[in-house]
């Protein structure tokens, strides 16, 4: 797994985050997460003003096969979800880090961010995955 | 992710699964394709548009054989194999005492002898079960030596009849010993996700080869058992271990069309099938108090087994045994158990999903249309 964009940072459970510098950050699941769930078919996703601590449920995405929980992996408030994916979920496995993304957060506190893994991190991690 | 076990078998095509790039899974002690690179909703969509090629090899095929065997394998079954003509194939069930579902299978006569196939998680069950009541004179064969594969959809019968021409002269249910490319195989004409196709036995020192040469003809893919398992619920089949077991009797599952006119209560051969009473007196009296129906969800959100189900005041009247969002129906597919009351068609349950309670309408199944060859 060497497609993972290096400007972004990832968690152990297969979400990654983009910094977007103005407090707020965008959340998606990663190629790695996407080819592992297969066809994605629904995606449930929280709601506009959730307050979610790092963590914590924030989803589901469900493949033909079986339902994956999605984890809120900073802590922060949620300023928007993806609309689109109610319609077209398949984006998830096309284009996981455009537009298959998730939500955005207003984060609670940026020193979060300085525990998330960068590309190469979450690599080794998949790799130990396998 | 995968769980692990000790010494998972593997049927005669592991190593084209694996060389096809397949996600294996273990599945009733196998090691089993799960999906193909191609993955589950496309596997499926080729399976409805073109032909797909499932491994089913892990299933049980047995061999009776003796003057008496389709009278003994009768006496198991609510079902007419006594008239079963020679080349034919048919569903059937083992019943217990109690007259639950011990296990589905089909029977096909051969003329001398009768070939059975049985759900790979029953196999060992149902061998034991014929070999303790078949009785004397019967032969009881389990043909290990040989793989199973099933080729599906509305090419399938263009693709192989260019290996076999006289695979293109059966209809639905026709079975035949056939040679594809000089190999002995049982051919069926049937299969298990609602499309026409066939059934395919061959010795296993040939399966390899003879799959290869399946996958040579353009319409012809292979195909997981996460894209089986979608096929056949949009086509209202049912799984064994979700949808049947042993506390469920044929009314209860909505197989009655599966029990032979002759062995019920009027019939010339009536009952003499294990649990014949009870199932005998739920067709006459219609007291059970629970039925399998299909539902239709609505929007995109998959309700799974294990749901449980509601009526609009919030009491529970049922739970679902398969679901999964159907790729060809484009709608959430389940099957289900509902009290009587509720199994109508177009009563509206509501399924429980993570808190929220989501309508779903008992349906007509299949939910589309079978495409069987009828000639």
């Amino acid at each position: 797994m060497s497609n993972n964009p290096s400007e972004l940072k990832y968690v152990a459970s297969h979400e990654w985050i983009r910094v977007e510098g103005d407090g707020t950050v965008t959340v998606g699941v990663t190629d790695h997460a996407q080819d592992l769930l297969g066809d994605v078919v629904f995606v449930e996703l929280p709601e506009v003003g959730a307050e979610l601590a790092n963590g914590d449920d924030a989803g589901v995405v469900e493949s033909v096969k079986a339902a994956s929980d999605i984890y809120a992996p900073i802590s922060g408030e949620v300023i928007a979800i993806n609309e689109a994916l109610e319609d077209t979920p398949e984006n998830v496995n096309s284009d996981p880090y455009g537009d298959g993304w998730f939500f955005k957060l207003k984060l609670t506190d940026e020193a979060e961010l300085d525990a998330l893994l960068d590309a190469d991190g979450y690599a080794t991690h998949c790799e130990s995955e396998a | 992710m995968a769980e692990t076990q000790g010494a998972l078998k593997k049927t005669p095509l592991f190593d084209l699964h694996v060389e096809l790039g397949a996600k294996m899974v273990p599945f009733a002690g196998y090691e089993m394709p799960v999906q193909y690179p191609l993955g589950v909703k496309k596997e499926h969509l080729h399976t409805r548009n073109q032909a797909g090629l499932f491994d089913v090899s892990h299933m049980g095929q047995v061999k009776l054989s003796g003057a008496n065997a389709a009278a003994a394998l009768e006496k198991l079954v609510p079902v007419d194999i006594i008239d079963l003509p020679a080349g034919k194939q048919r569903y059937a069930l083992f019943t217990n005492e109690d007259g639950g579902i011990m296990d589905d299978l089909m029977v096909t006569n051969y003329g001398d002898w009768i070939y059975v196939v049985v759900n790979a998680a029953c196999k060992e069950q149902d061998i034991a079960h014929m070999q303790a009541n078949l009785g004397e004179g019967v032969e009881l064969e389990l043909l290990d030596d040989r793989a199973l594969v099933a080729v599906q959809g509305p090419t399938a019968a263009q693709a192989i009849s260019r290996l076999a021409p006289e695979a293109g002269e059966m209809v639905f249910m026709d079975s035949r010993q056939m040679q594809i490319d000089g190999v002995d195989c049982f051919v069926s004409r049937s299969g298990y996700t609602g499309e026409d196709g066939y059934e395919i036995s061959i010795p296993s020192a040939d399966a390899d080869r003879l799959c290869r040469l399946f996958l040579e003809q353009p319409e012809i893919e292979g195909i997981g058992l996460g894209a089986r398992d979608s096929l056949r619920l949009e086509s209202g089949l049912c799984l064994y271990g979700n949808d049947l077991d042993q506390s469920t009797t044929p009314l209860e599952g909505s197989l009655i069309w599966a029990i032979s006119k002759c062995r019920r209560a009027d019939g010339e051969r009536a009952g003499g099938f294990p649990g014949a009473d009870k199932v005998l007196d739920q067709i006459t009296n219609k007291n059970w108090t629970r039925k399998r129906v299909g539902l239709l969800g609505e929007g995109r959100a998959p309700v799974r087994e294990g749901t449980e189900l509601f009526d609009a005041d919030g009491n529970k009247i049922g739970v679902v045994t398969s679901g999964t969002y159907g790729p060809t129906i484009e709608k959430p597919v389940a099957m289900a158990y509902v009290e009587t009351a509720f199994s109508p068609l177009d009563t509206v349950v509501f399924a429980e999903v993570r808190g929220k309670k989501l309508p779903m309408t008992v349906s007509r199944m299949p939910f589309i249309e079978q495409r069987y060859y009828r000639g």
